[in-house]
């Protein structure tokens, strides 16, 4: 199933973007929401659902000084991505010890 | 150190007071409080993350997540109710049905049914394709015909005794492969999770016979598809007694709480409470009606500390529902990696 993501830049100067996100709704949109802004660089981060019966998000970033938006969306990606790789380590390692200690 | 106090209560907890909830949303993003670092660290976080089963029984698991924010587990639970794909009934072919169930009325209350199929073994039927192929169809039949039992006594109106098959269970589909699905899957046994799920009730004469694809497909397409019969959590809940408590207002108290959260114990032959297990509490807030009790006690919610309850409908394990909701997030953070690098920005 495709997810096509469309970017529109808002503002020039490339420090402001708004992603618009296809078939997403809250689910991506508020954990990477919350991802972005642990960035220390971010200035304003947030989402919003166009109209209910669309599926996509509006999401805004924009960054203090000149560091291009784009950059935090990606470490934001890429941290829960991480978070979600944790997660899948932490079960494997503990169903290993559950089987260790089964046998 | 009365400031810290408040500071950490407002970083950590979720405040139930008599008349709200204070501290709702998350504040520790960076910059919101001096003297903390606030920025995300994957070191930090793997250093707090935990995970710990703490039931699992058949269909239901019970987990903790310790370490992740509202969003996150959020996520993790809107994941688990629409994304995770399941197979069920997508086409009903109606081939005869003479019975009162109307066809359309028939034809969604098989879709609900829950079959036992591994959605990983099957792909997603392309957009447009009506037949369905064998990587993507499962074909199920329901032919049953209901008539008269001419052995039953004279002034029997039992049912049961009067007809055979006047009750039309799940157990009466079977699964009919589809061209060289045999090969493809030689142990499986592709049937509803359930067999005693009443499809519908048939007098002498009525009959149905229906043929019918499953098809995968996520909960955000169909509630049918939704391979939990429900996935939630809740905040570890925190009471702090902020006074001891003695004697009468120790027993009510007690009172006010679920089983098993505050204990009484003898210390120097006075009754004195202590709460033991607040965990088991479900924060009914009767302390709050007590004059005696409200200002003494403390009822908040630990914010990063979730217990997630997944009850699957018995298509797929809990914890394997649990490992593909982590994948999907997995694939959808990366689809979009891959998109932002091959699509050049404006």
């Amino acid at each position: 199933m495709a997810l096509p993501c469309r970017k529109t830049a808002v503002r020039t100067g490339g420090n402001c973007f708004t992603f618009t996100l296809l078939n997403e709704d809250h689910m991506l949109g508020n954990a990477l929401q919350y991802m972005v802004m642990k960035n220390p660089d971010v200035e304003f981060c947030g989402y919003c659902i166009t109209h209910p019966s669309e599926s996509k998000i509006n999401f805004q970033i924009q960054t203090r000084g000149a560091l291009p938006a784009v950059e935090p969306f990606q470490k934001g990606l890429n941290d829960l991505m991480g978070v979600r790789r944790s997660m899948k380590e932490y079960r494997a390692q503990r169903e290993e010890e559950i089987f260790r200690d089964a046998i | 150190m009365a400031a810290k106090r408040r500071t950490d209560e407002m970083r950590d907890r979720v405040v139930l007071g008599e008349f709200g909830v204070r501290n709702v949303h998350t504040t520790d993003f960076p910059g919101n409080y001096s003297g903390y670092d606030d920025a995300w660290d994957q070191r930090r976080f793997e250093q707090a993350f935990r995970v710990d089963v703490i039931r699992e029984e058949g269909d239901e698991l019970e987990f903790d997540m310790v370490g992740i924010d509202a969003a996150i587990a959020n996520a993790f639970r809107r994941i688990l109710l629409a994304e995770v794909p399941t197979m069920a009934v997508e086409k009903v072919f109606v081939y005869n049905n003479t019975s009162i169930v109307q066809d359309e009325i028939l034809a969604h209350r098989l879709g609900l049914i829950p079959i036992r199929a591994d959605p990983r073994l099957f792909e997603y039927r392309n957009q447009g394709d009506e037949e369905g192929t064998e990587i993507d169809t499962l074909q199920f039949q329901l032919k049953i015909k209901c008539s008269r039992n001419s052995q039953a006594a004279k002034e029997s109106s039992d049912p049961n005794e009067l007809y055979f098959n006047h009750k039309v269970y799940s157990k009466h589909m079977t699964w009919v492969p589809l061209g060289n699905q045999t090969d493809l899957f030689p142990d499986a046994d592709f049937r509803p999770v359930h067999d005693d799920i009443l499809i519908a009730l048939l007098r002498p004469g009525q009959e149905i016979d229906v043929l019918m694809h499953c098809v995968k497909g996520i909960g955000k397409d169909h509630a049918k598809f939704s391979p939990v019969a429900t996935a939630s959590y809740r905040l570890l809940p925190d009471i702090t007694l902020l006074q001891p408590i003695e004697d009468e207002a120790a027993e009510l108290l007690q009172k006010c709480f679920s089983p098993g959260v505050i204990e009484i114990q003898n210390v120097k032959g006075k009754k004195v409470a202590r709460v033991a297990n607040a965990r088991l509490d479900t924060f009914s807030r009767e302390v709050f009606r007590h004059e005696s009790l409200k200002n003494l006690v403390r009822l908040a919610r630990v914010r990063n500390h979730y217990i997630f309850s997944v009850e699957s409908t018995g298509i797929l394990p809990p914890d394997v529902l649990v490992s593909e909701a982590i994948k999907i997030l997995m694939g959808k953070c990366q689809r979009f990696l891959n998109e932002l690098d091959s699509v050049p920005m404006e």
